[in-house]
């Protein structure tokens, strides 16, 4: 379909389905629907706009119709959430089985997992968590020691997994596992899906720094994991020791996101001005000048690497991109991202230093402020991008 | 439009890369540099480029150019950036044809612009009078005198200066330093009565030089442009020119940068090659990054020029500032990373260092233009 047209045809679809109270721009946690069983809608109107955005397909507008996605090609896609964004239409429904396990299944997965299990996440009927990193495997998550076992109709699994997001509010899990503890350590490890209303699972949030809790540390104890969870349907992804091939690719989604988040979801310009605001102007200019040329390089960097996540979407479009791309973008997304958080909190003093109250809606940019800590960490942190950009492109020799 | 070069561009970036590799490395540089070259680039080499289309780069094609724009200038620049070339290409075929063909008149353009193309003119752009660029502290006069003008005022940092043939100069016909109306930007013949240049021997060993103007004559004529207008002249003028050298230094950084890893894996200190090293990998990985947000900023410059040329102000101060930062962070890590060799002459590394130092100070270095970002952004 010609662009415009489609411009035209999917302004004309959010313009009637897209129910009033959705369209506030809101971004952020408390505008999030992550779906699931246990999901409480915050309102009637988030409710039916994610049962009117899944019937369309546009919860995954980029998925194969197939499985309840839209179909659409990039351009379309890309289209329709500058639309949306133009119309300030919150998304319908954010998830991890959206980000991450959905784009691993439609690579690794089999027919009858993609027929089986993508439909539920477009429709945000199911919310999945990720079970990847252990307390003795972070950034050398090869390491890992989740056990899985073969026992003949079931895989038994035991072990823990940390720092698996929303945990405790998910229904299904994807781990990595090992499955043959003889072989080398990226070798011997399984992708397996779990459903978490299974005995022997269980969960336990982590309180942050932030004082929130998105985060918990999860129990396989002596877990019995069907061979099948319907008929045909493998509870391994891909081959079976070869999950770290999924694990991988599924990273470099994870990574993409952060990275862009980076740059994406705040305009750096929104800095100077709020700035401006707390502290005033002195003939024209920021009336704190050191702050001010902190303020300006960060623009100068927030833009440049924009227009770098720009530009490696077109080369990639074109053919022509390079490799470990996803790293460049997750390390400098963090970083900067930290740096974002800590100008907004010199521009607003003691203020925001307010943890709790009204004034700052219970320290809401001080806890933002915290979360960009884990920017850095998450993902595989930036230490470890560093070393991923320095072997897989610069190519510089192993110690 | 996709962020991207397109397939004539990256044919135009191939063929210069060979061009300049077997024509114009770094030794050419040296060369020029230790024989005190007088003209300070071959002119052979210069006719040879006005051959290939690269002089008349911004020229249009009924005027002689082969009309590649500005994206098509820049990858020229970067190429050269990458050898250190020295050419008057920044003077003559970015900094006057756009001037000329922006803001010109047509007996100007249709005068000027087949000579650029043919490599047969050579131009010069005198703007700043302080050690710092601040355009707006322009005090250089232009008084009426009869029916045309009589310019008097000193010049600094003039690329070609000594070499020109045609002088374009920034003098003020109103108004007071410290203003940006009242300037007016007047073509001067390098040859006319009252213009002295001083060639000024640089860090770079590139051309530069002082200019000396003492009631030089001139005529309406003689203006690009408007009278007291200028400053609208200046902006776009300087906007492709910034873009040029924000070009050229990612090209210099790249080529420094690459010139460091492969150091970085030949060098064996403590029983292995030091590019082993974390503390080694992690900085090059951070430098690596940077460069790639240089090439964006770049390739969005050049873009915004061809394509909205009286908008490009911006991001061509972007390009600018961010490459002229991480240019010089790059020739920095690049010589502490080699070590020892290099801070030796014979070693090619420091010719960067030099180079991007310089081309990072021209026409306003990183706070210059970080402040006018936020002046425009309104902090």
């Amino acid at each position: 379909m010609p662009e415009e047209a489609f411009r035209a045809e999917a302004r004309a679809w959010l313009e009637k389905n897209a129910p009033a109270e959705m369209r506030d721009g809101g971004i952020g946690e408390e505008f999030v629907c992550w779906g699931g069983k246990r999901w409480k809608f915050s309102s009637e109107a988030q409710k039916t706009w994610l049962m009117r955005a899944a019937e369309k397909g546009w919860t995954v507008p980029a998925w194969p119709k197939e499985y309840g996605g839209g179909g659409l090609s990039k351009e379309e896609t890309k289209i329709l959430k500058d639309e949306m964004k133009r119309m300030k239409v919150r998304s319908p429904l954010e998830s991890f089985g959206i980000w991450m396990l959905g784009p691993a299944l439609l690579k690794y997965g089999t027919e009858a997992q993609k027929k089986y299990f993508l439909p539920p996440i477009a429709r945000g009927e199911i919310r999945w968590a990720q079970g990847y990193s252990e307390p003795n495997a972070g950034s050398d998550l090869a390491s890992l020691q989740c056990k899985c076992e073969d026992k003949g109709d079931h895989w038994l699994v035991n072990g823990q997994k940390v720092w698996t997001s929303y945990a405790d509010k998910a229904d299904w899990i994807f781990v990595l596992v090992r499955t043959d503890p003889k072989a080398a350590k990226h070798d011997g490890i399984s992708f397996i899906l779990i459903d978490m209303a299974a005995p022997g699972v269980s969960t336990k949030p982590i309180r942050l720094i932030s004082g929130a809790s998105p985060f918990c540390e999860t129990f396989f104890d002596n877990v019995k994991v069907p061979k099948e969870h319907a008929p045909g349907v493998s509870a391994i992804v891909g081959e079976i020791n070869r999950g770290w091939d999924v694990a991988k690719y599924l990273l470099t989604h994870e990574r993409e996101m952060i990275g862009a988040g980076g740059g994406g979801l705040f305009a750096t310009r929104g800095l100077g001005e709020v700035a401006a605001q707390e502290i005033g102007l002195e003939g024209g200019v920021l009336a704190d000048p050191l702050l001010r040329a902190k303020i300006a390089q960060a623009e100068v960097d927030g833009w440049a690497f924009l227009l770098t996540i720009e530009r490696m979407k077109d080369e990639a479009k074109a053919g022509v991109g390079m490799g470990a791309a996803s790293s460049v973008l997750k390390y400098y997304g963090a970083e900067f991202n930290k740096r974002r958080f800590e100008i907004a909190m010199d521009s607003g003093g003691s203020k925001e230093l307010e943890w709790e109250g009204a004034r700052t809606n219970d320290g809401k940019l001080a806890k933002s402020w915290l979360r960009t800590k884990a920017n850095s960490i998450e993902g595989g942190t930036s230490e470890v991008q560093l070393n991923i950009i320095s072997k897989r492109i610069l190519e510089l020799p192993d110690a | 439009m996709p962020l991207v070069l397109t397939e004539e561009q990256q044919l135009l970036r191939e063929s210069a890369r060979g061009f300049l590799d077997e024509k114009a490395p770094v030794s050419a540089l040296r060369k020029l540099r230790d024989s005190r070259d007088a003209v300070g680039f071959s002119r052979p080499l210069w006719k040879e480029m006005a051959e290939a289309g690269w002089a008349g780069v911004l020229v249009e094609e009924r005027h002689g150019g082969s009309d590649f724009g500005f994206v098509g200038a820049g990858v020229l620049a970067e190429e050269m950036g990458r050898t250190l070339t020295a050419s008057p290409f920044l003077s003559t075929s970015i900094l006057a044809a756009t001037a000329l063909r922006k803001f010109a008149n047509k007996s100007q353009q249709d005068a000027l612009l087949p000579k650029i193309a043919a490599g047969e003119a050579l131009f010069a752009l005198a703007v700043d009078e302080t050690s710092k660029h601040r355009p707006a502290q322009i005090a250089m006069r232009a008084e009426k005198s009869g029916n045309g003008f009589r310019l008097s005022g000193d010049k600094t940092f003039v690329a070609d200066g000594h070499v020109a043939d045609k002088i374009i100069v920034a003098a003020r016909t109103a108004g007071a330093p410290g203003e940006t109306g009242g300037l007016t930007l007047f073509l001067v013949d390098a040859t006319a009565k009252g213009v002295a240049a001083e060639r000024t021997e640089m860090v770079d060993s590139r051309n530069a030089a002082r200019l000396k103007f003492d009631r030089v004559e001139a005529t309406g004529e003689d203006v690009i442009g408007e009278v007291d207008g200028g400053a609208a002249v200046l902006d776009g003028v300087l906007a492709a020119g910034n873009a040029g050298l924000a070009a050229e230094m990612s090209g210099a950084a790249q080529a420094a940068f690459a010139m460091t890893t492969d150091y970085l894996k030949q060098r064996t200190q403590f029983g292995r090659v030091i590019g082993s090293f974390q503390a080694l990998q992690h900085r090059a990985a951070q430098l690596h990054v940077e460069i790639e947000l240089v090439k964006s900023v770049v390739l969005k410059a050049l873009q915004d020029l061809d394509g909205n040329f009286g908008f490009a102000g911006i991001t061509c101060s972007l390009a600018k500032a961010k490459a002229g930062e991480v240019a010089k962070l790059v020739s920095q890590e690049a010589v502490q990373m080699h070590g020892g060799i290099g801070m030796t002459d014979e070693y090619d590394i420091g010719f960067y260092m030099k180079r991007i130092r310089v081309a990072q100070e021209m026409f306003g270095d990183f706070a210059y233009h970080a402040d006018k970002i936020a002046r425009l952004r309104g902090y």
